[in-house]
């Protein structure tokens, strides 16, 4: 779960972090008195769940009220990269000296948190990587003693040669590591880290992605998802359960496991067709998911055909082909269904199946290009 | 041979008297698992009745399970909020191979329990893997007994289901298995592909391997690498994925392609460059697997 640069921004001063302030806003009158109180410059900026803001126009300076509501209105309201800009954060200008970057994620081959910090921030760290690997420094946490401090200390010292600046840096990259292992994230990120004419170190930007796994124990943040940023079928998808990604095609998929449900997929663009979604209904099979599964399908008009593949181990097809005709009844679906079922409690299934009006298939080859024809 | 495991492997269930873990505990006897010990705390001095009126006495501790019944593998069916927990609790009893069944564990939990595994010298299976199954022997996990035969072919795959859609294909087409290994679809597993081509490399019963990978991380590109400096005998892979899109989670929390890395086609590149056939379908992987052994 990604959160907005605001929110971040509120754990990172929780953690008692130097931040630039800043008051979040979804009207251009409320940008307005808020440019008013700060005095000044200000900079306008999108809240929204997607990289390079600045470079689709969603970040704008200001040198007063009136620019500020001007930007606000063009801003609130625009899209980018799909999604509608609901809010936007203002924040007072910064006097900058440097840009540093510094990150924290997961290192899956080191199995621990790892540091990246760079002196060259302010720009997309992935093209840094690319193009300059060496200004990137990596550092390993060994997540038993977590960052120690002469660690944080030696990352502050790749981006600052001033020792006041190197302290405050140590300091801001601690309180990271604290915001990131208390919050349950899997990144949290300052990009940039500035230092100010004034020889203050502060973060000017904030990015947090929280593990989905750590919301259960995590009900405060769990409530700082932004629903309205969400599409419906992907809340649906997570209130019922189910792993649903949505897709451009016309062949709508449900199948158990998440490797099959991809193989599914690959194997409608194999034989010549669009997949429509991702949709993985997981080892159980109550009938419900399946219900939850095909109304979600079903929502998309673009879906022409629904595809069921199904191979029983721990899931029961029986319980599956329950699911679809107890849906079929429920629901109105409208387009045709193709089922394969192979595997556990196979053959009840296909009688569930055949009581109802429906045939199933064994073979994955031969069902999903019956599906491909029937959405041609 | 098998790998990692045998019939002769004594094996504890963590969280044997849950909905999970006792239906699959029963399934495991029946296979012919040595399940020695059950561990549930706050149940320990009751017996877990198995199929067949064969019953396994139940432990609070893991630790207690050791020293009563010398087990030396566990399989873990506790909800994620206890199940790193669980992990570390059998590294520290010294049990030397942990399958974690177990999805949705977070990560950061599992930074620690593989930090403490590694320590001890267990090895941990997973987590969120269906487990691994000796076709004939023993099965630790939820991998159905009725779809594997024994045979020349060892398996190694991250996803569940698509295991088992390899295995349907290959036992039907007369081609057993020595050992099939679902390492698990996590970002942070225990046991990788590289451990268990390198188990598979000293088995001399294993004729081919079958290696089921998928977009996200860079295990497959490793493992590539690793069949092509040290491994004779033939490898057919299969990736899942293709036409899944950027920075999207996959079902698994480890299928999310970020940035350049970690695409299917990178992965199917690295694959062929290192001599590795890799099946279009998954059908066609045991089509593969019998022409790479000549039949």
């Amino acid at each position: 779960m990604n959160l907005h640069e605001y929110q971040a921004k509120e754990l990172f001063r929780a953690a008692g972090m130097a931040v630039n302030p800043g008051e979040v806003a979804d009207n251009v009158q409320a940008v307005r008195e808020i440019a008013d109180r700060y005095g000044g410059g200000v900079v306008v900026k999108a809240q929204v769940h997607s990289g390079g803001r600045g470079k689709a126009g969603g970040v704008k300076l200001a040198s007063g009220p009136d620019e500020a509501a001007a930007h606000a209105e063009a801003i609130l309201g625009m899209e980018i990269s799909g999604l509608t800009v609901e809010k936007v954060l203002v924040c007072p200008t910064e006097e900058i000296a440097t840009e540093a970057y510094v990150g924290v994620l997961v290192d899956r081959e080191g199995q621990c948190p790892v540091f990246m910090v760079s002196a060259e921030g302010g720009v997309d760290i992935e093209e840094v990587a690319a193009t300059n690997p060496d200004a990137i420094h990596k550092l390993r946490v060994d997540p038993r003693y977590g960052l120690m401090p002469h660690q944080a200390y030696r990352l502050a010292t790749r981006l600052y040669a001033d020792p006041s600046l190197a302290r405050q840096g140590a300091r801001i990259i601690s309180q990271l590591y604290d915001v990131f292992v208390g919050n349950g994230a899997s990144m949290a990120e300052i990009n940039p880290l500035i230092s100010t004419t004034g020889g203050e170190v502060k973060a000017i930007d904030a990015k947090v992605s929280i593990d989905d796994n750590e919301l259960f124990r995590r009900p405060s943040i769990g409530a700082l998802r932004d629903s309205g940023s969400e599409d419906g079928a992907d809340a649906q998808a997570r209130e019922a359960g189910l792993s649903f990604v949505k897709l451009d095609g016309n062949v709508g998929c449900c199948v158990n496991g998440a490797g099959l449900a991809m193989a599914t997929m690959d194997l409608v663009k194999y034989y010549g067709g669009d997949p429509a979604n991702f949709l993985d209904i997981g080892g159980s099979s109550n009938p419900d998911k399946v219900v939850a599964a095909l109304e979600i399908i079903t929502s998309d008009p673009a879906v022409e055909v629904i595809l069921f593949n199904i191979f029983g181990g721990i899931t029961r097809c029986d319980d599956v082909a329950r699911g679809i005709v107890e849906a079929t009844e429920r629901i109105d679906i409208g387009v045709p269904i193709v089922i394969r079922l192979t595997g556990t409690n196979e053959d009840l299934a296909r009688q569930i199946l055949a009581d109802a009006g429906f045939t199933a298939g064994t073979s994955m080859d031969e069902v999903v290009q019956e599906a491909v024809r029937l959405a041609s | 041979m098998s790998i990692f495991v045998d019939e002769n492997t004594r094996v504890v269930v963590q969280g044997i008297t849950g909905r999970d873990g006792s239906f699959h505990t029963r399934q495991m006897i029946a296979y012919g698992t040595r399940v020695v010990a059950g561990v549930t705390p706050g149940k320990g001095g009751r017996d877990f009745e198995g199929p067949e009126g064969r019953s396994v006495p139940v432990f609070d501790t893991v630790a207690d399970a050791v020293a009563e019944t010398g087990a030396d593998a566990s399989v873990v069916y506790v909800p994620p909020a206890f199940a790193a927990s669980a992990i570390m609790e059998a590294a520290d009893a010294g049990v030397s191979f942990i399958v974690c069944v177990t999805e949705g564990i977070p990560v950061l939990d599992m930074t620690r329990a593989h930090a403490l595994a590694r320590d001890r010298g267990s090895r941990v299976l997973g987590p969120n893997c269906p487990g691994i199954i000796c076709p004939g022997k023993t099965t630790l996990g939820i991998i159905p007994g009725r779809m594997v035969t024994p045979g020349p072919v060892g398996l190694i795959s991250r996803s569940g289901t698509l295991t088992y859609e390899a295995v349907h294909h290959l036992t039907r087409d007369g081609l057993g298995q020595t050992t099939c290994v679902g390492i698990g679809g996590d970002p942070l597993i225990g046991t990788s592909f590289v451990d268990c081509l390198s188990a598979f490399a000293d088995d001399p019963q294993t004729e081919a391997v079958v290696m089921i990978g998928e977009i996200g991380g860079t295990a497959e590109q490793e493992a590539a690498e690793w069949v092509s400096a040290n491994l004779s005998i033939p490898v057919v892979g299969f990736i899942a994925g293709r036409t899944a899109p950027p920075g999207k989670r996959m079902g698994h929390a480890g299928a999310i392609i970020s940035g350049s890395a970690g695409t299917a086609a990178e992965k199917t590149r690295a694959f062929e460059d290192n001599g590795i056939r890799v099946a279009r379908r998954p059908a066609e992987i045991s089509v593969l697997v019998a022409e790479a052994l000549g039949r």
